[in-house]
């Protein structure tokens, strides 16, 4: 499981924890988020713009 | 604090140049608590009608923030103030500058309420609005306050915090415009500047024009972005986690407690002090990207939102007011930075004047655009193809301004 940090507002994306509030539940990749979706924090960055932070595979 | 090497996410030059000197201080920091002086306007209002008779006062609130601010705007001059990279996060950190907006909610809603009882026949102390005329004053002054309470909840709307993304909704129920945290923070900032946006105006687009295609354009959006949410976990969108419909039900709380408080008669001017604060806002957004578009990258993509893209001011006077709202390039750049450390880029399209007499501008859509669109073309280097540009006025607009109507995208 990795975290993927948005490169504008540090929002930080686990993928253990998911973001169950943004519709994704614990565990979800973060190669399974839609491609389209925004940072929930500033809304700037999509997240092919997220920079991998950890990778702990 | 940020990881990106983006030029729109770097301090302009100025700064730069004033940290070598000596420490930075902020001068505007006394200054912030005069935004409160805006939800206090109804009861100085209701006292000058008091004190002279004189119902005009019932206007007292428009015309300060009309006429008053404007004039302050013109004399006042700009404000050389930009805090340099090093001291942004301990400026982030100092709490002050968070309770100077916290404190808005409740003399807002101290005003809500004290108009409420006042439109409902209430003469306890001092002076009742008695006529229609003087009600509407009492209503328009009450939006007054309802619009630049929007521009409150924009502030705290975008934090972290959770606390403050609930009282962003607090402050948005007085207008019914709860939803505008959502649409705001997610569609608009996504889709600035591009023909998709609902809240970005069209060069040729007079505000009459665009206050529906917004207003319902920014409610369909909304709701569109609160229902996919949902969806990805295959759920209704018909819950009071959604937060455009707990938004409305604080809003239906208050409105049918104001009306059971004082009486079915105050319900018409709820609803114009309502209107009133919406138009007050998406005058704003109006003025903040006429014509502005962003263009289409050779990958497909639309280029990432910079500087070159919002309408910026640094009058001193409305700066102070609405929270450095002007310095909108940067915060495009960073939304979720806090309004004390927003800095004015030299190298981002200026408007004439403030916000607030930008907005008297354009309630006469030819002196808007006299004073626009030939700033606009020059933005684009007189290439109008570039600009975001309303249909209707399209072949118009490439007729005379036009390079043989290349348009791309």
């Amino acid at each position: 499981m990795s975290t993927y940090i948005c490169p504008g507002c540090d929002y930080l994306y686990d993928e253990a924890a998911g973001d169950p509030r943004e519709g994704w539940p614990p565990g979800t990749a973060f190669a399974d988020l839609d491609p389209d979706w925004c940072c929930p924090d500033c809304g700037v960055r999509e997240a092919q713009d997220f920079v991998l932070a950890t990778n702990s595979a | 604090m940020t990881l990106s090497t983006d030029h729109s996410v770097t301090a302009p030059p100025t700064s730069i140049a004033r940290a070598s000197a000596r420490p930075w201080r902020d001068h505007k920091k006394p200054l912030w608590v005069l935004g409160l002086i805006i939800p206090v306007l109804p009861f100085l209002g209701w006292g000058l009608v008091t004190v002279t008779g004189q119902s005009i006062f019932w206007f007292t609130p428009p015309v300060v923030v009309f006429v008053v601010i404007p004039i302050i705007d013109l004399f006042a001059g700009l404000d050389p103030d930009n805090p340099p990279d090093e001291v942004i996060e301990s400026l982030e950190e100092d709490r002050y500058y968070r309770w100077v907006i916290f404190l808005f909610l409740p003399l807002q809603y101290a005003s809500l309420i004290g108009g409420a009882y006042l439109l409902g026949g209430g003469d306890a102390v001092g002076a009742t609005p008695v006529t229609v005329w003087d009600k509407l004053g009492l209503a328009f002054g009450l939006g007054t306050v309802a619009g630049i309470a929007i521009n409150t909840a924009h502030e705290l709307g975008h934090k972290k915090e959770h606390h403050e993304r609930w009282l962003a909704r607090v402050a948005l129920a007085q207008t019914f415009y709860g939803h505008f945290y959502i649409e705001h923070n997610r569609g608009h900032h996504v889709r600035v500047a591009t023909p998709d946006d609902p809240a970005s105006s069209r060069l040729g687009e007079t505000v009459w024009e665009f206050f529906p295609r917004t207003v319902i354009g920014s409610f369909k959006s909304a709701w569109r972005l609160e229902k996919k949410r949902f969806g990805r976990r295959d759920q209704s969108p018909w819950t009071l986690r959604n937060d455009v419909l707990n938004a409305w039900a604080m809003s239906a709380v208050l409105f049918t407690g104001l009306v059971l408080a004082f009486g079915i008669g105050i319900l018409p001017y709820l609803i114009v002090q309502a209107v009133v604060g919406i138009w007050f806002l998406e005058s704003v957004n109006y003025l903040e990207h006429y014509g502005m578009k962003r263009a289409i990258l050779p990958n497909g993509r639309v280029e990432r939102v910079n500087p070159s893209h919002s309408w910026n001011s640094n009058n001193i006077g409305t700066n102070v007011l609405l929270y450095h709202l002007q310095r909108h390039s940067d915060h495009h750049a960073n939304p979720t930075r806090r309004y004390q450390s927003l800095r004015d880029f030299p190298e981002s399209p200026v408007l004439p004047t403030g916000y607030a007499g930008m907005i008297v501008l354009t309630w006469v859509p030819a002196i808007w655009r006299r004073v626009m669109d030939p700033r606009v073309l020059a933005h684009y280097d007189g290439d109008v193809t570039r600009a975001n540009l309303q249909p209707r006025k399209r072949e118009a607009l490439l007729a005379r301004h036009g390079r043989g109507g290349g348009e791309v995208a």
